[in-house]
């Protein structure tokens, strides 16, 4: 697999997430608190995955990030700069993938870089550079819907790439691609990560994933259905070195640390 | 057992092209491989399509010569048979043959009912494509014209004529004018369709993109919602020829419709039927040049046409 190169003139972010709330109107004109109380701090180059069952808001979060939707209570702010809406600093790859139907695999990853009015040459190289990245040269005049899910998911990721983002969120990418796929590419997106060096913020169901790809795995619960706000349990530090196997000792004692974590019941609010 | 499924498939495939080598089959296995064996001639749809015109054409004929009587009080001795419709045809095209005040002037009839079709459905298109995009981008601008546009749109193009004849009066500017109503309202309702319907999830990935917020409609929305355009296009366009025939009634002498007219207040069967005849064509291939130009427009592209 070629190499991405090591020029990087953007330097990764650290994000910073204090008293983090969220807060939905309802029909009835009352309110849902769906987030509370989150904090989280990441330092630049670190690859956190957010896991927990559905509805605690580990979306919501990644989300705000992205500047899709605004915080009601507290503040949200990558490489100091508070996040007011969306920018090709903080790349978004999402589980539908999000492409482009128009425009061909090529089309697709140079939009970034011809949106931010880069010289011809410049386009040109950075579309060949992530098209190697994920392997699909062979498929750069290809419509997305000529494509695999996992062909379309390296497409959105090298497109993302493209824009050389500071900050990377991945809203769960890999949760609708088969076993195999999804493996490969937790493979690259490792490689990726460390070729690049930037911060990931990946949100996901899966835990093995989580613990395979992660520096530290934060470990949401609650959420609106439970009567609880979501908030974050716990912050898991996954000390398992560079290349993870799954079927080691460490790793499943880890991915039963985490799993406890996601399943235990959420304490009652106080009657 | 795949064994056995791969060699029938291959003994199905292989009748067909008995004359090739099995040397260019094992070369290219590798690359495109079920590509060769589909050379069938191309007569099997032509052969299905024919029968039924023919009987038409052959029912009609006899039905004239014998005045047989249709339903609804149809008369089938008034009509002309289809060889007099052909004859009138080609007069009207070269002349020569009946000799007439129309002989050999379809090309100025054409003209003229192609100039008005075109002026009207291009001011319809011009107005109603911003404009639905303005509806269907902006809810507030959609909730302060939806109940308007869709009061409007029920009441028929030709309920419109008779009114438009004593504002305007008579000539191209009435037929224009109700070519243009016609064609409005379907460009207008898809392109509102089509503007609404534009994924989310395509504006999130334009906006972390770097997409410059005027860019958005060019870079995203029209290209998203170009199908549901396309179509309303090609509704409109079919209405407008419909549509003609009414607007070019009175006081208008060239045009198709003014042809037909003419035709029936001096009886000639055979030159109104003449006339839907070209006027039929007409609409099919305004359609196949239309779809022909969206496709060179969006260059093929899938989701555009």
């Amino acid at each position: 697999m070629p190499r991405i190169g090591t020029v990087r003139p953007r330097q990764p972010a650290d994000v910073r997430v204090a008293g983090l709330g969220k807060q939905y109107p309802t029909r009835s004109g009352g309110s849902v608190v769906a987030m509370a109380d989150v904090d989280l701090d990441v330092p630049a180059g670190e690859f956190v995955c957010v896991v927990g069952a559905s509805g605690c808001g580990k979306s919501t979060l990644l989300r705000i990030l992205a500047g899709f939707e605004s915080a009601s209570h507290g503040t949200v702010a990558v490489a100091g700069a508070p996040v007011t809406g969306p920018d090709p600093e903080r790349g978004v790859v999402f589980q539908d993938y999000g492409l482009f139907p128009w425009l061909s695999v090529r089309e697709n990853i140079a939009y970034g870089p011809r949106q931010a009015r880069l010289q011809r040459p410049v386009v040109r190289e950075r579309t060949d550079r992530f098209l190697a990245a994920v392997g699909l040269e062979r498929f750069a005049d290809r419509y997305p819907n000529e494509l695999s899910g996992g062909m379309q998911q390296r497409v959105a990721i090298a497109r993302v790439l493209a824009n050389d983002p500071s900050l990377l969120l991945m809203d769960e990418p890999f949760g609708a691609l088969d076993a195999l796929t999804r493996s490969s590419l937790q493979g690259e997106l490792s490689r990726i990560h460390r070729e690049t060096g930037t911060t990931v913020l990946f949100v996901t169901h899966s835990i093995e994933e989580a613990v395979f790809l992660a520096d530290r795995v934060v470990v949401m619960a609650g959420g609106a259905s439970h009567g609880v706000p979501g908030h974050v349990r716990e912050i898991v530090p996954v000390d398992l070195g560079a290349d993870r196997d799954v079927t080691s000792v460490a790793f499943n004692a880890l991915k039963r640390r985490i799993a406890a974590l996601v399943h235990e019941e959420v304490a009652a609010p106080a009657a | 057992m795949s064994s056995t499924e791969a060699a029938t498939a291959t003994g199905v495939a292989r009748p067909r092209t008995p004359a090739a080598p099995a040397a260019p089959t094992a070369g290219t296995a590798t690359g495109s491989a079920p590509r060769a064996p589909r050379r069938r001639p191309r007569l099997g749809p032509l052969l299905l399509a024919l029968p039924v015109p023919v009987l038409v054409l052959a029912l009609w004929t006899v039905g004239v010569h014998q005045s047989w009587e249709l339903p609804f009080g149809i008369r089938m001795g008034f009509l002309p048979t289809p060889l007099e419709v052909g004859r009138r045809l080609v007069d009207l095209a070269a002349g020569g043959i009946v000799d007439d005040a129309f002989s050999g002037t379809l090309l100025a009839h054409l003209w003229a009912s192609t100039q008005r079709v075109l002026a009207g459905f291009a001011l319809a298109v011009a107005l109603a494509v911003p404009l639905g995009v303005v509806m269907g981008r902006f809810s507030l601008a959609f909730r302060m014209l939806e109940p308007t546009v869709n009061l409007a749109r029920p009441v028929p193009v030709t309920a419109w004529a008779p009114l438009t004849l004593l504002i305007i009066g008579y000539g191209d500017a009435s037929a224009i004018f109700l070519v243009f109503l016609a064609s409005f309202f379907p460009v207008l309702l898809n392109t509102i369709a089509g503007v609404r319907q534009v994924p989310v999830r395509l504006l999130e990935a334009a906006a972390m993109l770097g997409t410059r917020p005027a860019q958005v409609l060019y870079k995203v929305v029209l290209p998203a919602s170009m199908r549901s355009i396309a179509s309303g296009l090609r509704v409109a366009l079919g209405l407008a020829w419909v549509i003609l025939v009414v607007g070019e009634t009175v006081g208008i002498s060239t045009g198709l419709g003014a042809m037909i007219t003419q035709a029936r207040d001096q009886s000639k069967t055979d030159l109104i039927v003449a006339g839907m005849v070209v006027i039929g064509l007409c609409g099919f291939v305004a359609d196949r040049l239309l779809t022909g130009l969206l496709a060179l427009v969006t260059r093929r592209r899938p989701t555009l046409t």
